[in-house]
Order: structure tokens, then C-alpha cells, then sequence
């Protein structure tokens, strides 16, 4: 107690590209990793669904079964189910290993943007344009959502879940956190249309992307401004932003093919990483390494930090 | 020896009974089969109990239980739809055992003669067993009681008939000489119809038969006589009337009403028939009534005739009364003959006759002699009010009537009016009054009348003023037309609540004295007008007032209760004008564009409502349910009017609709470089809550600055960065914004404006309705010149944008076209998806939404020039144009420090977190 606790080493950014996937599924509008991060989903604008090992550039599976271009996808904590949105309006569950679609829950009205696992793999929570976040029951055959959250006003953009919250952006411009254990909703006003939201691994912020160009961290109970950050482009398209695997970095793809880190804390612009020509359209951060997925004109490019030596390291 | 000796013991010794069976080795000996267990079986091995149902019988059921060993079984049901004809009805037979219904049982099944059949000889046998066993008794003649008690079978009528030789089988009546086979009928039975001549049927009878001895003789044969009675009238088959002559006796009357059923008569009568015999029957018999306690027998009462009844087929098998059924009456035969000659010359169908008797003639009645005044028009009973004058009268009505004491409210019956009768009969009342004619009839009319009528009171009697102040508005005399209206509206008033309507709410006093007045209506007070009038008002006032309040009163009631009587309420309390509307909605927008404008995320652009998530939910995320009471989920629902303004107050945003939605993204993408300023959109919307009294309440959390609008923007940032440079500016802003205030062309320039160019321009909707609101209020004038003074600002931008746009190299170009892109699609865009094809794929897009950019273009230069209108109205615009840009630079440069110093600030709580 008495000694001052060791300084975390400085942490990495993601500098060096180590490997470029060509997907071959078209668009790739989603690139994610699982939940150890050993492997990545990639959504095509094909229809299908892929799995990789990124580390070493393998296909693995590809999953096909949605009637059009798959727009998210997430794989459950124990990877044995992965599930997906499409833009013909359903969600998909799926096995992993048999590669077939175990549920598909029908009920949204538009193109569902986003979806996720929650912890236990038993609850789906989908996003879709038609301003509604459904959570759908992975457990019963139920075909209607166990809950329906339409407060949005507009199209929800991105969607994330911690163990009892419920985040939600929505085009309307309004960050809302559906806190399960307290019973509340919270709605923090952005104004600008919301891109894609982010908690940060301590639960304590929350990250927001809006068409305004702007990264906002907003501290989650009382809803104050922590930091902006602002340099890149995004004006037009859904692009994701991302915390580092320590929060020590944000993250978020641009209009102008690069993507951009800045200093959390300092809000100071640390970064740009020139991935490609066009829109860096989706971006993954790993979840324990300084690694990075960026998916751009249907190709996935891995990054990792400098001192990494792809030789050496069995990853 | 000893053998020898053994076989001669064995020789000599005497043995009784049977020898035991000798034992065998290693055989147990058997134990004697104890008492209790040595049962009785009967014939089919079934164990005999000494217990049963009806004799005490055996084998009852299982252990004297009606089932058996394997339990109770019910007989199977059989549906009664297929059968159901045969419904069994179960004797007692059915529950007896078998043994009861064997010879010795109760119920023996072998057949006997029963008393019916058993013939008399017998009795007779037995009479004298018994006769012989009563001799032989202990107590001698006992058998005779029974006798005495016993009752015979055979009635009085027949022992006579047997002991003046009749036998069973015979008919009555003394014995026949001529023959056996074609009997005489029974004398008393007459033969109707036309008389065989007296030598062919004797000649007949001869031929038949051949041998007919002289002394013998033979009974009659047993018939029942055939009832001739006609049928004349129109009733059923055996329906007989009413006979009044029969409830009275003596009355001789029988013989002309019953002309034909004299031989009918004379049969009953000697068959022992006594019911239509003359003066021994009592009381009025027939159908129509039942058994009554004066009638002896009550047989056949409700006899129903059943067709097998009925012969279906003729027969020739009555030969006794020789008359083939032949019915006619017997007076035909001699009597009618010859009438019959003058009566009727013509041919006569066979089996027909002329009638006996010329049907009655109908009697024809005249009519009643009117009386001399006589007039067809009928008078009702008139209806006497009660009253002193008239109580002698009504009583008298009532006692010529018959009906007293009680029937005095009967008596005012048609009196009554329908609340009146709602009131009797106990019933709740319409919600609303029950509509009248002269409702209807409108208040000026009435008014009209009554102040004719006050008029002419006035001229008649001439008073003096002061007197006439009081005397006016005295309760008029019954004839007067004032109590009816009060009347009308006292009774209709009782629903009517002072307290929400207020039609002189702008004038409390007078508010005052009309809310008495409707009170004092209500209680029935005809005083009520001049009591609360305003002793200092002169007398036309009064009039006036008077006049005023009660059509006041009449509206408020006719818009109000007289609907609601017209329609029926609903059963249930149904929601039609209602919807369910989320308790807390997220509003305000425009405070919180502000507060991002000034980064002041927090509280004020943090929106905190009370969520329920579902149950399963909470479950599934291992999460205790909150709320583990309530039923609801998502937000909590209040139901509001569905019409109310509430409802599109508290949903000012204005991303409601698709269309909204692209609009605002039109401007938001507009003005995407800076801070957000509020668009049109929201003015618009703002000025809609404008007009609304409520929506001041919204904009009372706005301070007063709030007029003024600019101000409260930069203030706060300016004072946080606190530079004394920006203060003047500010000032002068200030002071250029009351100038504006102060300097605003009139309303009439507005009007001028805004008329014309919706004449010109009619295509864009939102104009209009820009254009409609304009010339309302004072408020919305005000809300117009700040339309103006924001959008200025941001315009600068458009103008930007849509020069830029001119540029087609440009990049702010793609820009502006993906945000229309983007407009379209309704949110953030995918990116493009190839490439190769992006570019085409751009291409396309760009042929694609050049109409629809043209569209927007045109449509923002048709803002431009709208503004340009406005800014050609307001001549400063100009100097306050250059004002507000180096406003702006001053608030970038302030809102980038600002940032700075926020981020020092606030800065350091992630800092804390991340060392965590």
C-alpha cells in the first residue's frame, strides 16, 4: 500500500498493418471481433456472413441465409452462436459450427442496423431504421420481442449493452441508456444524428458519434460532457467509433479514409491511420490488444502495434 | 391266539357310525371347520348373507352394497338421442334380487290370475274358506269385519242387473224374439234416418233366414249407442260451451238449444249417464272451467283425443241399428215432409236434405239515433288541475268514476309530465334535460314576448321610477312569461356548473352576479335577477344584463345538456377521445439545442424518465426486477385527450415525421461546420406553442430574455471566458436588438408582404403556414422579426453551401449531395459498397438526385429570396448581418477556448476512472 503502484506501460496504439483480408462478399458493412478476439465477423453486402481467423488471414465459415446485405453481426461470449441484422429486416441466430440459422426473428419494420449479445448470450438486442430497438428472447420460440423500445424518434444507428444497461443512438440525435437494474431511461440530447455509441470498458462513460463530426465521451450518470474530440470526417455515413482496449484511446473511422485516434484524456488528436481511398466503414477494436479492424471497399485490414512481430507471435 | 382272540373281539364288538378315515402318513389332521365359517351357498355357489334389500334378501349387491366386487358400475349411458321413445320407467322390480322375484319372493314372477280376472265362482270358493275358517277361529265372525271393510268390486247397477237376469256379454234391455244374428237394436236407441218399409224388410229377414223357432228369444246385444248429436257450430270436435242455462235451475231452455240431441239424452241417461240430467247438477260445467268443488266426478278432464279414437275406414260391420252411417236426425224422417214442398222445388243431391228448420234470420240492429248536437270530434276528459275551486269537482269525477281516495294521482295521469312519471316509475333520469319544444324556441322570442308583455304591464300601471326599478323584475304573474324561462332553466341549470363556464369572465363583477343568478335559478328563487343586480345600474342595463344572462345561461345549457340528451352514453367508459400518451416525454428541444450550442451537456440536455423493463428482460439479464409490482412496460402511459393541445406541446420535436426528419437533416447538414443553430423548423414550431396561453408556461422556464432571443447564447460562454473586450459587442447587441424592437415596421407592412407573396407563391406548404401565422398576434409578430433575426445568421451558411454547390469540383458539393443522399435514406448513409462500381454507383447517384438536388436548390434560393423579401422589409439587416458574423467569429474563437477550458476541467474525472 505504501508503494505507489507500477505505471502501466505506455499504451499502444495500432500502427502497423499486419494483414489485409479480402473478403469477397462485396461492401463489407461490418467488420467485428468475437468476444476473445481470436476471430472476426465480417458482414457482406452479399448476403453472407463470414468468419476469419484475422490473426492468421483464414476463412472459416461463411454463413449464408439473409435475404440481403447483412449490416451487423455479433458473436455470443462463448462463440458457439453468432447473430446478425440485415437489411431485410431480420435478425439471424445462428450455430456456429453447423453454419445454419437457428432463429430469425422477424418484427422490424426497416433495415436493422445493429444488434448484440447480451452477457449470456440469451437476449438479442437489434437496432433498426425504423426507430425501435427490439430484444429478442434467444431462449423460447417466442416470435415477438420481449421488449420493444420505440421512445427513439427517429432510425437507431447503433446499439450497445452492458450487463444492465441498454444504450441506444438514434438519428434523432438523442443518446438513450435503458438502465435495467434502476428502472430508468436516461436520454442525453446530442443533437446532431448519432453514428454509433460505445461504453468505455469501465462502464463509467459513454462514447457518441454524430454527423456533426464530433466524438463526444459523456459521463454516464450525469450525462456531462468529458471530452470532444473532433478532426475527421463524418458528415454522411454510419461510421463507428471505438475505445482502446485499456480506454486509454478513441477511436473513430472518417470519410476521407483514415481512421483516428485521440488521447482520451487530452482529447488531442494521437493518430490518423490511412487505411484506404475510400470510407473506412466499419472498425473494430480487439478486446484485450492494441489491435484493429478496419473494413473498407471489401477488404478488412488488421493492424497492430509496431513492436508487434507477426512471426513470433502465435496470435 | 391273540390274533384269533382279536378277529373274534372284533366279531362281537358293535360299531355305530362310520369309521374315520384311516390316516395317512405324514397327512396333517384336518381342523374342523369352525361355525362362523360354515356358510350357506345358494344354487349357483353364491354366498348367502343374511342381509338384502327388500325381503332381507341374500345375495344383495357386494356386502350390501348395490355394487359388486369389482366396484360400482353405473349402466352404461346410452345416449337418448337415437332412443329416445323408449324411456324406461323402472319399477320396484328393478332393484329386486333374483331370489325376489322367484315363487316365494315378493315380487313372483309366474303367472296368476289377478282380481280382474279371477272369476266369482272362485270368490265364492274362497268366501266360503274363509267363511269356514271364521267359524273355525278362535274368536268366531271375525272374517266378518272384513267383510264390512272390504270393498266390493261390483257397483250397485250391475248386482241389480244381475239379479233381474243379466249377464256379463248381454246387452240390456228385455229379450229379443226374432233373431240371434240381426238384433234388434236397443229399444231405447231410435232408428233415424228413413224408415225401411215395414213389408221389405220383413221379407228380407224371411229369406235370410231359415229357421227361426217362435219361443225363443234373445238377448240384446251389447252396444253402445251411437251419440247423434249434429254438429252445428264452429267450435273443435266434443268442445262444449258454456251452458248458463244449466248453472241455473229450473231453467227451462235446454229443449230449443238442444234440439237434436234429445235421443243422445235418453242413452246417457239410461246407460247411468247422469251428467246432463236436469236439476241435479250444480254449477256451470264445461270446458272452459275446471273441476270444480261443487262437481262430483272428475274424470276425463283433460281427456285428449288420440285419432285411434277414430274410425278411419267406413265399415258395414253396425248392423245392429241397421243405419250405415247414417246420421240424419230423426225429425226427418216424418215431420219436415211436408214443408219441404213449399219450402224448396228442386232437385236434391243424394245424401243431402233440406234443412229442418230455416236458418235464423240475422237479426240486424239500427244504428243509435244521434242525438240532435252531436259533433264527431272527441273531447278528452278535462283535466282538472288541482286546486281549491276544483277539489269539490275532482272528487265528484272520482266518485262517479269509481276510483277513490288512492286514485287521485291515477286520476292526474295524463297530468303527469315525463319526469314526473321518471320520477314514479323510479328511473334515473337523462343526463341531460329532456329536450322541449320550446327550447327550441328561441330566447329572443321568448324574451321578445315577455318584454311585450312587461311593456304593456309598465303602460298600465304608471309608476314612478323608483317604483318601477322594483316593480320590473317582481315575479311576474302565472301568465308571465319569466317563470317559464325559469322554469326552462332552473330545471336544466342543475347540471350546469358556475364554475366552468364563465361567460363574463373578463368582467368579474358581472361574472359575479351572473353566477349568483344562475345559482339562485337553480333554487328556484324567481327573485333571483333583481336581488344581484347593481342597485347603482339603470334600468335599461338591468334589462340588458337581465337579457344577457339568461341567453348566457340558455347557451351554456344548449351546448352543453342538450347534446348530451340527445346522446345515449356509453356503457362503458370508453377511450375514443382518449389516447395513451407516454407520462414523460422528452421536450424542449430548443433549451437543449443551446446547451450543446454552449456544451453544457448535463442536466439540461439529460432527459430522466421512469423505465419498466419487461420481466423477462430483467431475467434474462439477471437483473432484479425494479419495478417487480407494476404491470407496465416500456414508459409509463397516462392517458390525454386525444384532441388536447398538451399532446402536441409536450412532442415539439420536430423529427416527428419523415418528413421533418430530412428537413431538419437538410439544415442540420446545412450548418454542420458550426454549431447548431435552430432551424426554421423549430421556429415555426415554436411559434404553433407561441399561440398557445400554455405554451407561455414553457417559456416562462425561458427567461424574459427570451424575447429578445440572441442574447442568452453567447452571454454565459462570454462570462465564463470573462475577456472585456467581447462585453461591448455584446452590449451593442444588445442595444441593436431593443433598437430593432423599438424600430419594427408596423403590422400592416407584414401583412402586406406576407398577403402578397402567398399570392404569388402558393406551392410550398410550409410557407403558408408560415404566412397564416403571421398576422395573428402581437406575439407571433414579435416571434417573426426573431424568425428572421435567426435564420439570418445561418443563412450566410446557406448561401455558402449553395455557392459551394455551384462549384461542381468542389468538395462541399459531394457533401451537400450525400447529405441529400443521406436525407433520403433517413439517416446516416452506408458507405458506397465497391470500389470499382463506387464511382459509376456516385455517377448515378449523381444522375439520379440532381432532379431532387435541383428540387432542394430551388427550394433553398426560394427561402433565400424569402428572406431577401424579409430583409428588404427591414432595412438594418444588413449592418446587423455584418454584426452577427463577427459575433460568430468572436463565439468560435470563445466556444474553442471554452472547449479548452473544459477540457481541462472536466477532464480530469476519466483520468480518475482510468487509474481505477
Amino acid at each position: 500500500m505504501a508503494f505507489p503502484r507500477p505505471r502501466p506501460a505506455r499504451p499502444e496504439l495500432p500502427r502497423q498493418r499486419v494483414r489485409t483480408l479480402q473478403c469477397g462478399q462485396g461492401a463489407v458493412r461490418a467488420a467485428r471481433f468475437n468476444a476473445d478476439g481470436n476471430y472476426c465477423l465480417t458482414c457482406g453486402s452479399d448476403k453472407t456472413l463470414k468468419l476469419w481467423n484475422p490473426h492468421k488471414g483464414t476463412a472459416l465459415r461463411t454463413y449464408q441465409g439473409h435475404g440481403y446485405e447483412v449490416l451487423d453481426a455479433a458473436g455470443s461470449f462463448d462463440n458457439s452462436q453468432l447473430c446478425s441484422g440485415s437489411a431485410d429486416k431480420t435478425v439471424a441466430l445462428w450455430d456456429v459450427t453447423t453454419g445454419q440459422v437457428v432463429r430469425k426473428y422477424r418484427g422490424h419494420a426497416g433495415k436493422v442496423n445493429c444488434v448484440q449479445f447480451n452477457e449470456e448470450a440469451t437476449v438479442i438486442v437489434s437496432g433498426s431504421i425504423d426507430s425501435t430497438v427490439r430484444c429478442w428472447d434467444c431462449r423460447s420460440r417466442r416470435p415477438d420481442p420481449v421488449q420493444l423500445l420505440d421512445e427513439a424518434k427517429d432510425g437507431i444507428s447503433g446499439v450497445k449493452l452492458s450487463a444492465y444497461e441498454i444504450l441506444s443512438g438514434s438519428v434523432d440525435g438523442r443518446v438513450r441508456r435503458y438502465d435495467l437494474r434502476a428502472g430508468q431511461l436516461y436520454s442525453d440530447y446530442i443533437g446532431s444524428p448519432i453514428t454509433s455509441v460505445c461504453f468505455t470498458k469501465d462502464g463509467q462513460c459513454v462514447l457518441v458519434a454524430s454527423l456533426d463530426s464530433t466524438l463526444r465521451l459523456l459521463d454516464k450518470d450525469t450525462g456531462e460532457l468529458l471530452g470532444e474530440y473532433t478532426g475527421h470526417r463524418s458528415t454522411t455515413y454510419r461510421l463507428d467509433c471505438v475505445l482502446s482496449e485499456q480506454d486509454t484511446h478513441v477511436g473513430c473511422a472518417s470519410e476521407d479514409g483514415h481512421v483516428y485516434f485521440w488521447d482520451l484524456v487530452e482529447g488531442s488528436l494521437v493518430l490518423s491511420l490511412p487505411v484506404g481511398t475510400g470510407v473506412v466503414q466499419s472498425l473494430a477494436f480487439h478486446p484485450r490488444l492494441p489491435c484493429v479492424l478496419t473494413a473498407t471497399q471489401g477488404q478488412v485490414t488488421l493492424w497492430r502495434e509496431e513492436t508487434f512481430r507477426p512471426e513470433g507471435d502465435p496470435d | 391266539m391273540a390274533a384269533g382272540s382279536d378277529s373274534e373281539e372284533e366279531e362281537d364288538l358293535v360299531s355305530y357310525g362310520a369309521a374315520l378315515q384311516p390316516l395317512q402318513e405324514g397327512e396333517r389332521i384336518k381342523k374342523p371347520v369352525p361355525l362362523q365359517e360354515q356358510t350357506v351357498k345358494d344354487a349357483k355357489g353364491r354366498y348367502q348373507r343374511f342381509h338384502g334389500a327388500f325381503t332381507g334378501g341374500f345375495s344383495a349387491g357386494y356386502f350390501n352394497t348395490v355394487g359388486t366386487k369389482e366396484g360400482w358400475t353405473p349402466s352404461a349411458f346410452v345416449s337418448s338421442r337415437q332412443k329416445r321413445a323408449d324411456r324406461t320407467i323402472l319399477g320396484p322390480e328393478d332393484f329386486m334380487d333374483e331370489e325376489d322375484l322367484s315363487e316365494f319372493g315378493i315380487a313372483p314372477k309366474d303367472i296368476t290370475t289377478t282380481d280382474d280376472f279371477a272369476s266369482k265362482t272362485k270368490d265364492r270358493i274362497k268366501e266360503k274358506a274363509r267363511q269356514i275358517a271364521g267359524v273355525v277361529a278362535a274368536i268366531p265372525g271375525t272374517t266378518a269385519f272384513d267383510d264390512l271393510i272390504g270393498p266390493s268390486k261390483i257397483t250397485v247397477g250391475v248386482e241389480l242387473l244381475r239379479k233381474m237376469g243379466w249377464k256379463e256379454g248381454q246387452g240390456i234391455g228385455p229379450r229379443v224374439k226374432r233373431k240371434p244374428c240381426r238384433q234388434k237394436p236397443d229399444p231405447t236407441v231410435k232408428i233415424y234416418g228413413c224408415a225401411l218399409p215395414p213389408g221389405l224388410s220383413e221379407g228380407s229377414e224371411e229369406e235370410e233366414d231359415e229357421y227361426q223357432p217362435e219361443n225363443v228369444t234373445f238377448a240384446p246385444k251389447d252396444v253402445m249407442p251411437v251419440d247423434l248429436t249434429p254438429k252445428e257450430n264452429v267450435h273443435g270436435l266434443g268442445y262444449k260451451g258454456l251452458d248458463p242455462s244449466q248453472a241455473l235451475f229450473g231453467v227451462p231452455g235446454r229443449e230449443h238449444l238442444n234440439l237434436f240431441t234429445g235421443g243422445s239424452e235418453e242413452t246417457s241417461n239410461l246407460l247411468g249417464d247422469l251428467r246432463h240430467s236436469k236439476g241435479r247438477k250444480l254449477g256451470i260445467t264445461g270446458q272452459a272451467f275446471g273441476v270444480g268443488a261443487l262437481e262430483e266426478e272428475d274424470d276425463d278432464i283433460y281427456a285428449t283425443d288420440t285419432l285411434s279414437k277414430y274410425d278411419t275406414v267406413l265399415k258395414d260391420e253396425e248392423p245392429g241399428d241397421g243405419l250405415y252411417g247414417w246420421t240424419a236426425p230423426k225429425q226427418y224422417k216424418s215431420k219436415k215432409r211436408p214443408e219441404r214442398e213449399f219450402k224448396y222445388i228442386g232437385k236434391i243431391l243424394d245424401g243431402f236434405s233440406l234443412a229442418s228448420k230455416s236458418s235464423i234470420p240475422i237479426k240486424i240492429y239500427p244504428p243509435p239515433h244521434l242525438p240532435r248536437n252531436y259533433r264527431p270530434v272527441h273531447y278528452f276528459r278535462p283535466v282538472i288541475a288541482a286546486g281549491k275551486e276544483n277539489s269539490r269537482l275532482q272528487k265528484a269525477l272520482e266518485e262517479s268514476s269509481g276510483q277513490l281516495g288512492s286514485a287521485a294521482a291515477q286520476q292526474s295521469r295524463h297530468a303527469l309530465d315525463a319526469a314526473q312519471r321518471r320520477e314514479l316509475l323510479g328511473e334515473t333520469g337523462l343526463k341531460g334535460p329532456a329536450p322541449s319544444v320550446l327550447e327550441y324556441l328561441s330566447e329572443k322570442d321568448r324574451e321578445r314576448l315577455k318584454e311585450v308583455k312587461q311593456a304593456s304591464e309598465q303602460q298600465m300601471k304608471a309608476k314612478p321610477v323608483a317604483q318601477q326599478s322594483q316593480t320590473r323584475f317582481q315575479p311576474a304573474p302565472p301568465e308571465d312569461a319569466s317563470p317559464k324561462w325559469q322554469m326552462l332553466l332552473g330545471g336544466q341549470l342543475a347540471n350546469a356548473g358556475s364554475s366552468d363556464f364563465k361567460p363574463f369572465a373578463r368582467n368579474p363583477e358581472k361574472q359575479k352576479r351572473y353566477e349568483n343568478f344562475v345559482k339562485s335559478l337553480k333554487q328556484g328563487e324567481k327573485d333571483a335577477l333583481e336581488r344581484f343586480f347593481d342597485p347603482k345600474m339603470t334600468e335599461w342595463e338591468r334589462g340588458r344584463e337581465q337579457e344577457e344572462f339568461v341567453r348566457a345561461a340558455a347557451f351554456y345549457r344548449s351546448s352543453s345538456s342538450t347534446l348530451s340528451s340527445r346522446f345515449t352514453r356509453a356503457k362503458y367508459e370508453d377511450d375514443v377521445d382518449k389516447v395513451e400518451v407516454p407520462r414523460d416525454q422528452e421536450n424542449d428541444i430548443d433549451d437543449k439545442e443551446t446547451a450543446v450550442k454552449m456544451k453544457m451537456f448535463g442536466k439540461l440536455t439529460r432527459d430522466k424518465f421512469e423505465w419498466h423493463p419487461d420481466k423477462l428482460l430483467c431475467r434474462r439479464f439477471n437483473v432484479r426486477d425494479p419495478y417487480p409490482d407494476s404491470s407496465i412496460v416500456g414508459l409509463p402511459k397516462v392517458k390525454r385527450d386525444k384532441y388536447s393541445v398538451f399532446n402536441f406541446l409536450t412532442v415539439p420535436e420536430p423529427t416527428t415525421s419523415a418528413t421533418q426528419a430530412t428537413n431538419k437533416q437538410i439544415q442540420e447538414s446545412n450548418s454542420l461546420n458550426k454549431p447548431k443553430k435552430p432551424s426554421r423548423w423549430d421556429m415555426s414550431d415554436k411559434e404553433k406553442e407561441k399561440k398557445d396561453s400554455i405554451s407561455e408556461f414553457i417559456s416562462l422556464a425561458r427567461s424574459k430574455a427570451d424575447v429578445q432571443q440572441q442574447p442568452p447564447v453567447p452571454a454565459p460562454e462570454k462570462c465564463a471566458t470573462g475577456p472585456s473586450e467581447t462585453l461591448p459587442t455584446e452590449v451593442t447587441n444588445d442595444g441593436k436588438d431593443q433598437e430593432e424592437e423599438s424600430k419594427r415596421p408596423p403590422m400592416d407592412l407584414f401583412k402586406a408582404i406576407f398577403v402578397s407573396s402567398s399570392d404569388e407563391k402558393s406551392s410550398s406548404s410550409e410557407e403558408e403556414s408560415d404566412e397564416e401565422q403571421q398576422p395573428t398576434t402581437s406575439v407571433t409578430e414579435s416571434e417573426a422579426t426573431k424568425q428572421v433575426d435567426k435564420p439570418d445568421s445561418s443563412s450566410s451558411s446557406v448561401r455558402e453551401s449553395v455557392a459551394a454547390a455551384a462549384d461542381p469540383g468542389a468538395s462541399s458539393l459531394s457533401t451537400s449531395k450525400q447529405e441529400l443522399d443521406a436525407a433520403e435514406e433517413f439517416g446516416p448513409k452506408l458507405p458506397p459498397a465497391l470500389s470499382s462500381g463506387r464511382f459509376c454507383k456516385l455517377l448515378d447517384r449523381k444522375e439520379k438526385h440532381r432532379k431532387t438536388r435541383e428540387k432542394h436548390k430551388a427550394k433553398k434560393e426560394h427561402k433565400r429570396k424569402k428572406e431577401k423579401k424579409k430583409k428588404h422589409k427591414k432595412q438594418k439587416n444588413k449592418g446587423k448581418h455584418k454584426n452577427k458574423k463577427s459575433e460568430k467569429d468572436s463565439s468560435s474563437d470563445t466556444t474553442e477556448s471554452s472547449d479548452s477550458s473544459d477540457m481541462d476541467t472536466t477532464g480530469l474525472s476519466p483520468k480518475e476512472l482510468l487509474r481505477r
